[in-house]
């Protein structure tokens, strides 16, 4: 058993890239379910359109860096609108099922082999970081304590992630203290109750899938960055439900609910992940194959989420109280 | 509550203003803030409202009443804008009011409460309130992100929530959770959170409904109330008592249509309410037997729609403005 | 399809391998590098009695680092007689190839409804919308894979266990889990969630079982295929699309007719009227739970052998489950089946036009768009969506 990897990824992952990118597509899945009540099943897709906003100008039409960047947010911010106009009006799981058709259809124009040349078919799209890893000021090397600690290349994402995140916490706390963040709250607990207040409902929800989906389009960003490539799959309905999850160990409309609960979720991922690899691959478990390891991992996330939402819906660090009298 | 003699001042205005008008339906009064004009509204075959012309005085209190799937709740939701009338006109303050989405209608003046309460469960007592405050610079998104935009109207309106909460004696619940107050608290602070809006007219719907006798007297006088302070309520009400207790003049609806007007001492004796009414109880707290009519009236839509084989499951909604006015919340 | 020769060549035309495929007729070939490579399948190794689906027998995928990449040749069946001719009559005119994908359209649309159908009542029900109720399908097909293969059960029977064996799962989830949830008052936002982890685990747990691969029953593999007018097909397809006609019809007329039918739709009109008028709301819920999972899997079982059997198939069918639903109205039963019916048609239609690997995007997107206009559906009403 190699403990000492199994202990440094676990320990890696708490404050690595996954994180971030979890973090952030949570951050925004926090702002449409915890704070608006909006149930978007279509997470993954404002995370495939970002990173593929990037990937595509930066490869494809030759764009600079930056561009690149706007593109894949005008994209994110485009395909809100295009998901709230007809939805938003409707009943909620209206647009749970819209959302999740919209990922589908996302993911499947991006893997088809009719827009290769545009989207790369299901290999994706390669080599458009060059410009983001050309501004690291962190000299090659390695940074961190004893067995733990990442190359420069890291550092810089992680360092530029994690700054990243942490705006994002500010901006979701800056607004849910004020007037416009009550209003979100307000529409979450009933909607004709805050239309009968003179309030433009179905403005506030478009600008909550907006923001929500814009914050999670820079864990696309991210994702894209951190491994040089975006590929159709990795978007799949998963990515979204892993979001769900992640929000609602943190607790759902805390500010620092996602960051905590990617943590959280990544470390018990990885850490039941490679313990139990290390455990098959040593022979403990002798009914298991590797193979089988991946998806024994996921059918706990998806237990956990099931045992969370059924004995703890107010996360790890939620307050009792305010589900006790949830109404719904 | 306060004493009727010593504040006749409105209510003296309001009477005098109905003294002399004819009994009809759709009779014109003298300085009508509301002004409705054909409004009909159908559910598939069925004609849950059909209202020719009506009209509510300022500065009174009109009660809406009539047997139950009469339209009145329906009525409710054309006028506010929360469901779309199918065809019809009116006017709140001579300005057209058809087809304005219902966060307008409020922004124009028109606020009204729910039959069954909404009470922002998660939200504290006084973050209902503040909610209820209009142009409000935090609400919009750029703003809000820079606290000192709107944190002086926030005190501005934290103040005048505190003032209304400590008239509706809700002062002391102001921190706690709404979803933790009575059923009577709840409609205390819908209708505390309604006055935040600073309506001209006040819609109340069934604001008895599901409301301890203890609280009823409160309730009565929080209305009075309104009248005092030059606003115009429109209320829908199944108790008769209460009705003639405080209402100024009565608009009866049945089947839709508005069928009879007129002062709450002599409306009972019309023969077209007790026609209307014919089989109800009108004279008593309609709570059971309406309750069993109900029920019965239910039972028998189900049963007809389970011997209907061509009937989908959405034929449910068929049994018509009774349920359509169930069903809305 | 055992025994049928491929060569596979690069693009240029060297030879890479040659492999003849096994007894499920999956054949795989491992290549060094990445890039394009030509397939072709030996038309002289397979059966007398089929040929490759529009006579295609070369193809060109393109394999990258790490992935593996699909070739299949999908076989038609030929008449008796064996002609080389006979595609030509079938595929070559737009309108028998309209007629043939509207066939193809049909049996698919009825898969799609018997999904529908169960999702449709539990959600009329039970306000449930089950986003676990794809797997309800891939545990059919898997249960009746295990039988037919594990056990070497002939399909048929092993079907009908199938379906019995997911009844009772349905039953035991109800009775277990979402009766449970339901008594402790959890609402039915947050029960919708709670499916998605059900939908995780239950996928996940078929994979770790059944494996990532693609399977399908050792029953009806080969069949010499017949034409009715302008379509040709395997009789399995008529006997499917028979039996699944037969089954809505059945339960069509079981929701009319019979005491529990009639309480279910009570049920899904008014719970609480439901119960006051003397129905066991519960008992109702647990018989449509009962049969929303058996014919779920039986939707599975004849996904499975009109297709193939994947631990995916049934996260890939819900979409259009739920388009299917969502087009006819939510929770009205008719409604489902007719939507189900649109979608599946459209889809296969749609590959006239459409590349077949975009063609369930179509579908998807005239769902979105058919909320723009109709929110309610085909058949549902407009007061009902609030």
């Amino acid at each position: 058993m190699d403990w000492l990897t199994i202990l440094t990824t676990t320990v890696h992952a708490a404050i690595g890239w996954e994180t971030v990118v979890y973090g952030l597509a949570a951050i925004g899945v926090n702002i449409h379910f915890g704070y608006t009540g909006l149930l978007n099943f279509g997470q993954a897709a404002f995370m495939a359109v970002a990173g593929y906003g990037l990937a595509v100008s930066v490869t494809v039409m030759n764009l600079p860096f930056w561009i690149g960047i706007l593109v894949g947010l005008a994209a994110a911010a485009v395909l809100a609108l295009l998901l709230g106009i007809p939805t938003l009006q409707l009943r909620a799981d209206y647009l749970a099922i819209v959302t999740i058709a919209a990922a589908e259809i996302v993911r499947l124009v991006f893997r088809s082999v009719y827009f290769k040349d545009i989207f790369g078919g299901s290999d994706g799209r390669r080599g458009f970081n060059t410009d983001f890893y050309a501004m690291n000021p962190y000299p090659p090397g390695r940074y961190g304590i004893g067995p733990f600690g990442f190359g420069e290349r890291t550092m810089w994402l992680l360092t530029v992630g994690w700054i990243v995140v942490l705006l994002c916490c500010l901006v979701v706390y800056l607004l849910m203290k004020s007037p416009w963040g009550r209003v979100l709250k307000a529409i979450r607990e009933d909607e004709d109750a805050v239309r009968a207040l003179g309030k433009n409902v179905f403005a506030y929800k478009m600008q909550s899938l907006m923001l929500g989906g814009i914050i999670g389009c820079f864990g696309g960003f991210f994702y894209g960055l951190y491994n040089g490539s975006v590929q159709p799959d990795v978007f799949g309905t998963e990515m979204t439900f892993f979001a769900y999850t992640i929000v609602i160990l943190g607790g759902a409309a805390r500010v620092f609910g996602p960051v905590v609960g990617a943590m959280i979720f990544w470390v018990l991922f990885v850490f039941i992940g490679n313990t139990l690899a290390e455990l098959v691959a040593n022979g403990y478990i002798p009914f298991m194959s590797t193979i089988q390891v991946g998806p024994i991992r996921y059918a706990l996330v998806g237990l956990g989420f099931i045992l969370l939402l059924v004995v703890r819906p107010q996360g790890i660090f939620g307050d009792k109280r305010e589900i006790a009298i949830d109404a719904r | 509550m306060r004493d009727d003699t010593m504040t006749a001042g409105p209510k003296a205005t309001a009477q005098a203003a109905f003294k002399d008008l004819a009994r009809e339906p759709g009779v014109p009064k003298p300085d009508p803030i509301l002004v409705v004009d054909n409004v009909v509204r159908r559910f598939g075959g069925l004609t849950a409202v059909e209202v020719s012309h009506v009209e509510i005085q300022r500065g009174s209190i009109t009660a809406l009443i009539g047997p139950n799937g009469a339209g009145k709740t329906t009525f409710f939701n054309q006028l506010t804008g929360f469901d779309t009338a199918d065809s019809g006109t009116w006017t709140f303050n001579g300005r057209p009011m058809n087809g304005l989405p219902a966060h307008k209608v409020v922004r124009a003046g028109m606020v009204r409460t729910f039959q069954l309460t909404k009470a922002l469960s998660r939200l504290t007592v006084l973050e209902n309130m503040r909610l209820g405050a209009q142009k409000q610079k935090g609400e919009s998104f750029w703003r809000a992100l820079v606290p000192s935009f709107w944190r002086e109207q926030e005190d501005e309106i934290t103040e005048r929530a505190e003032e209304l909460l400590a008239r509706f004696k809700l002062d002391a619940k102001r921190d706690d959770f709404a979803g933790s107050l009575s059923g009577g608290q709840r409609k205390l602070l819908e209708m505390a959170r309604a006055l935040m809006v600073r309506p001209e007219l006040v819609m109340l719907d069934e604001p008895m409904a599901g409301v301890n006798p203890a609280l009823t007297q409160s309730l009565l006088g929080h209305v009075k109330d309104l009248r005092e302070q030059g606003m115009t309520v429109l209320f829908v009400e199944h108790d008769m008592d209460m009705v003639r207790d405080i209402s100024d003049w009565v608009i009866v609806m049945a089947q839709g249509a508005v069928i009879a007007e007129g002062p709450p001492s002599t409306i009972m004796s019309d023969q077209r309410v007790i026609d209307a009414y014919l089989g109800a109880h009108h004279d008593a707290p309609l709570s059971d037997s309406e309750l069993a009519a109900q029920l019965h009236e239910a039972e028998a839509a189900l049963e007809a729609e389970i011997h209907d084989p061509g009937a989908t499951r959405s034929a449910s909604t068929a049994p018509g403005a009774e349920t359509t006015e169930e069903t809305q919340k | 399809m055992n025994g049928a020769k491929i060569v596979v060549t690069t693009e240029g035309g060297q030879p890479v391998e040659e492999v003849t495929s096994n007894a499920q007729g999956a054949w795989d070939v491992q290549v060094e590098d990445p890039g394009k490579f030509k397939v072709t399948l030996d038309v002289s190794t397979i059966p007398q009695n089929a040929a490759p689906r529009g006579g295609v027998n070369v193809r060109t995928p393109t394999v990258f680092e790490g992935n593996c990449s699909t070739v299949l040749f999908p076989l038609d069946p030929k008449g008796a007689g064996g002609q080389p001719q006979q595609e030509a009559t079938g595929q070559s005119s737009f309108w028998g190839q309209a007629a043939q994908l509207t066939f193809e359209g049909v049996n698919l649309g009825l898969i799609i409804a018997l999904g529908a159908l169960g999702l449709s009542l539990i959600y009329g029900t039970t306000g449930l919308t089950n986003f676990a109720h794809g797997e309800l399908v891939t545990l059919g097909a898997v249960i009746a894979y295990a039988f037919n293969v594990g056990f070497s059960i002939q399909l048929i029977p092993a079907a009908i266990l199938a379906v019995v064996v997911a009844g009772a799962l349905g039953y035991g989830q109800d009775r277990w889990f979402w009766g449970q949830l339901r008594k402790r008052g959890t609402g039915t936002i947050a029960m919708m969630i709670i499916s998605i982890g059900v939908a995780i685990l239950l996928r996940n747990l078929i994979q770790f079982f059944f494996g990532a691969q693609t399977e399908s029953f050792t029953d009806y593999n080969t069949q010499a295929g017949i034409t009715v007018g302008p379509i040709s097909a395997a009789p399995k397809n008529f006997w499917a699309i028979g039996i699944e006609l037969a089954v809505l019809v059945v339960v069509g007329l079981a929701l009319m007719k019979t005491r529990t039918g009639k309480a279910a739709r009570a049920v899904s009109d008014n719970p609480a009227l439901a119960a006051s008028s003397g129905i066991n709301v519960d008992r109702v819920i647990r018989i449509i739970w009962t049969a929303g999972g058996a014919i779920a899997a039986l939707a599975g079982v004849m996904l499975g052998l009109s297709q193939s059997l994947k631990f995916t198939m049934g996260q890939d069918i819900l979409l259009l489950i739920f388009a299917g639903v969502t087009l006819g109205g939510l929770g009205t039963a008719f409604g489902a089946l007719i939507g189900s019916l649109v979608v599946g048609i459209f889809i296969q239609v749609s590959t006239l036009w459409v590349p077949p690997e975009l063609k369930s995007v179509g579908a998807l997107a005239v769902l979105i768009i058919v909320l723009l206009f109709r929110p309610q559906g085909i058949l549902g009403r407009r007061e009902r969506i609030g």
